[in-house]
């Protein structure tokens, strides 16, 4: 369920008693409402779901839990998959 | 695209599948709670990639799935009638009702059009001021809020030509109700990451404590399962059963207030009917009292419709991932895309929809337990 | 193991089909439904070897001259879309039927069904983009008639466009010709046409509308035959998009096709439509693409006569033929493992979930 898509907000607006947020999705960029997320401003990226944005991405715990990918997916290359799992950093 | 393509990176997945099958030291059997999640693993065939020991079940996390077929029975109802506009997401056109569905309604004439978001039904009301707008307001946690806020502001603006057929449903009710079955063998979950999003994950703790099941609340890419995978992997070999956070970068502990809020002023919950499942006490929401005037059940008289299930399809087992869709006698044969017997086979995340055009040519007979 | 899945799938059901007593919305999409609805239907009533044949245009023969003779309707709504209208749309589908069966385009037919209470405006607005779109292509409509049908019955306007064209000696382009070994050559990115025209009828609106990439295809093809004369088959992936068409050839020549989900192009304005939509771009529509069948040993001249060629810049090779899994089309994802590319059943929709 829930196909929510993340986007930058570019632009954003008072209209009508509703804040609106012009988000670019890949090529594109489409209106949302941003009622849910008055914090959100433009050059933040959102979670939008029909129309709506849900939630600010965090870009940093993104950023920081994506490195740790990152790290991991490296000891798999320089340790060809002889290693003990790494232990979970929460 | 940011923020989903660096999560299909091949050698992320891959790392990430090694990591599970170090980690896994006997067979687990883990369910991914979201349709959106199981299509995901179809579509990127990630249960290939962990190890087969690993067994991943899907549940009943597809909202058209479980919509009970007296309420499709009342949305072609109300989409019959001569002076409505019904408005509905793509996902409920095709799914069978008890003798018809919307699509065949508009086959035959009616007005009904797909919407991408409820305000463009909320518009749709304002600019035809002569048609009766009835939006199909369904979905779980996640679409709660923006269905609320279309009610809201039609109410705001005025409007007395629009109404909701509301049929909304909750998630932690149907996974209590799945733990405390007497068949079930599912050690651990990946939560529903969007409707974490807005709700939070506080509510699943109670859970874990309960029935002593590690939850990971996950998200939608493929390096996302595998994450949440990992994780629930790494707290059953532990013997831990916490509530943990993958999808980091869209839930937090108390989700989002905002869009709670909003849900709490225009919904309540109540009970609700879930198709292939039954009546799961306080798992759904209706509308408020106050936005009667909104209820499309009231408005159209449909609130007395009562439907039977074909005894044939087995979506309530496969919904409860005690069965997989290919154990079904009538699945790819009388029961396909084209003439679907249950929702699962219709929705574009139901299980067995997602077997039949991903793995058709490769699924095997379930194990027997 | 293999008795159970056989059996699994043999099984005769004793509960009741759903009636397929109507013709549905998703008979016209292109996908599976079409297919039957072709094969039952017409196929019964109209048989013999010509048409079995089932490529998207008819070669016949006539004095020793090769004629390939087609027909389509187009019914698209809104009229008006980014990137074409129903008139160019009416040009372009028939001269590249023509052009995929190997044929230079020489002469089409222009029948019109419209319905009462269409604006003149509306109607001359599409005779002009028509006949610009045939003046482009160096076709001429030679014939053609006009029927006023009541209102609501026609979605405003309906053209059926028929073209001929003459086949050159030695030109043999058909499915069937596929084998195992060859390779899958499409011409550039995918979904752009089906995006444009769904966010128009749907209103989504985009804040750069995205636009249909119809466009008449005969001379890319010419450039592909002067390159080489090793290409089996042709198809442009209209309907039911790469998806359907690949499951032709597939159906048609009794073989299997697999594709690398990696190369295949799509551009990054239909990426963003499609991941917020919930559609996948192998099923949406092109009007301005095609698909080639092409011998191993030719791929690479043939890709580089495409790229050459303005409609070809982006051309790929993005699989192979293969003598497994026959009729089903695979596809390799971007993390590893491979997936079966179904055939749609019927349209695809905007999904929320």
């Amino acid at each position: 369920m829930c196909l929510a898509v993340p986007g930058k907000i570019i632009e954003a607006e008072e209209r009508d008693g509703n804040r609106i947020a012009k988000v670019q999705f890949g090529g594109i960029a489409r209106q949302a409402f941003l009622n849910f997320v008055p914090e959100a401003q433009v050059g933040d990226y959102v979670m939008v779901h029909v129309g709506f944005a849900l939630s600010r991405v965090d870009a940093e715990e993104a950023a920081r839990t994506y490195r740790l990918l990152e790290d991991m997916g490296l000891l798999e290359e320089e340790l060809g998959g002889a290693a003990q799992p790494e232990p979970r950093v929460p | 695209m940011k923020y989903i393509d660096e999560y299909r990176d091949e050698h992320i997945v891959q790392s990430l599948a090694a990591q599970i099958a170090r980690r896994a030291t006997r067979p687990w059997s883990v369910m991914e709670i979201c349709g959106g999640q199981t299509h995901t693993i179809m579509k990127y065939g990630l249960d290939e990639l962990i190890p087969a020991s690993i067994r991943l079940v899907h549940g009943p996390g597809c909202p058209v799935c479980v919509t009970p077929l007296e309420v499709v029975d009342k949305a072609i109802e109300i989409a019959s009638r001569a002076d409505v506009t019904f408005a509905s997401y793509g996902d409920m056109l095709r799914v069978p009702g008890s003798h018809s569905d919307l699509f065949r309604v508009k086959a035959a004439g009616g007005d009904v059009r797909i919407v991408y978001s409820p305000m463009d039904a909320v518009k749709l009301a304002r600019t035809l001021p002569k048609r009766q707008v009835a939006f199909f307001g369904i979905g779980f946690e996640t679409t709660a809020p923006p269905n609320a806020m279309a009610v809201w502001e039609a109410r705001r603006e005025g409007l007395d030509n629009f109404s909701m057929l509301v049929s909304h449903v909750l998630v932690p009710p149907a996974i209590r109700l799945l733990l405390g079955s007497p068949h079930n063998q599912v050690q651990g979950f990946i939560a529903p990451g969007h409707v974490c999003t807005v709700m939070g994950y506080w509510q699943y703790e109670a859970l874990c404590r309960d029935f002593h099941v590690p939850i990971v609340v996950g998200g939608f890419e493929p390096a996302d399962l595998l994450e949440a995978v990992d994780m629930l992997v790494g707290q059953l070999e532990e013997g831990r059963a916490v509530v943990e956070n993958q999808y980091v970068r869209s839930v937090r502990y108390e989700g989002n207030v905002a869009a709670q809020r909003i849900v709490e002023q225009v919904l309540e919950v109540c009970d609700r009917k879930w198709r292939g499942i039954g009546m799961i006490p306080q798992s759904g929401l209706r509308l408020r009292e106050e936005f009667a005037a909104y209820d499309a059940e009231r408005i159209f008289g449909v609130g007395e419709m009562t439907a039977d299930e074909p005894a044939e399809c087995i979506s309530a087992e496969v919904l409860q991932g005690l069965k997989r869709p290919t154990d079904c006698p009538v699945f790819g044969a009388a029961c396909t895309p084209e003439n679907p017997m249950g929702a699962p086979m219709v929705s574009a995340e139901g299980a067995c929809a997602a077997y039949y055009h991903y793995r058709r040519h490769s699924f095997q007979p379930s194990e027997v337990s | 193991m293999r008795e159970e899945q056989r059996s699994i799938a043999e099984m005769v059901c004793p509960a009741p089909l759903p009636a397929g007593d109507q013709v549905l919305l998703g008979h016209g999409s292109g996908g599976k439904l079409s297919a039957d609805l072709v094969h039952d239907v017409f196929l019964a009533a109209f048989d013999n070897p010509i048409l079995a044949r089932m490529d998207d245009q008819a070669i016949v023969s006539i004095n020793g001259l090769r004629l390939a003779f087609t027909t389509d309707t187009f019914v698209v709504k809104p009229l008006f879309f980014p990137g074409g209208d129903i008139g160019s749309l009416a040009v372009h589908g028939t001269v590249n039927d023509l052009a995929m069966g190997g044929a230079q385009p020489l002469f089409l037919s222009a029948a019109f069904i419209i319905e009462e209470g269409l604006p003149m405006e509306t109607l001359r607005r599409v005779a002009t983009s028509l006949r610009q779109a045939a003046s482009q292509a160096g076709v001429q409509v030679v014939t053609g008639d006009t029927k006023v049908v009541e209102k609501r019955s026609g979605d405003g306007l309906f053209i059926n466009t028929s073209g001929i064209g003459v086949v050159a000696d030695g030109v043999q382009l058909s499915a069937h010709r596929a084998r195992q070994g060859d390779r899958v050559l499409l011409s550039g990115p995918i979904g752009e046409h089906g995006i444009a025209i769904l966010a128009k009828r749907e209103g989504i609106e985009f804040d750069c509308p995205l636009e249909s990439d119809s466009a008449a295809l005969h001379t890319l093809v010419a450039a592909m035959l002067a390159a080489s004369a090793e290409i089996r088959c042709l198809r442009d992936p209209t309907r039911g998009g790469l998806s359907s068409t690949l499951n032709e050839f597939a159906a048609q020549a009794q073989v299997g096709i697999e594709i690398d989900e990696r190369a295949i192009p799509v551009r990054e304005e239909v990426k963003g439509a499609c991941e917020m939509l919930g559609l996948d771009p192998l099923y949406v529509a092109n009007e301005g693409k095609l698909v080639a069948i092409v011998a191993p040993e030719a791929a690479d001249r043939v890709l580089a006569a495409m790229r050459r060629h303005a409609l070809g810049a982006q051309a790929q090779i993005i699989g192979s033929v293969t003598a497994s899994h026959p009729r089903l089309v695979t596809m390799r994802t971007t993390v590893g493992p491979t997936r079966i590319v179904d055939m749609l059943a019927g349209d695809q929709l905007p999904r929320i979930c």
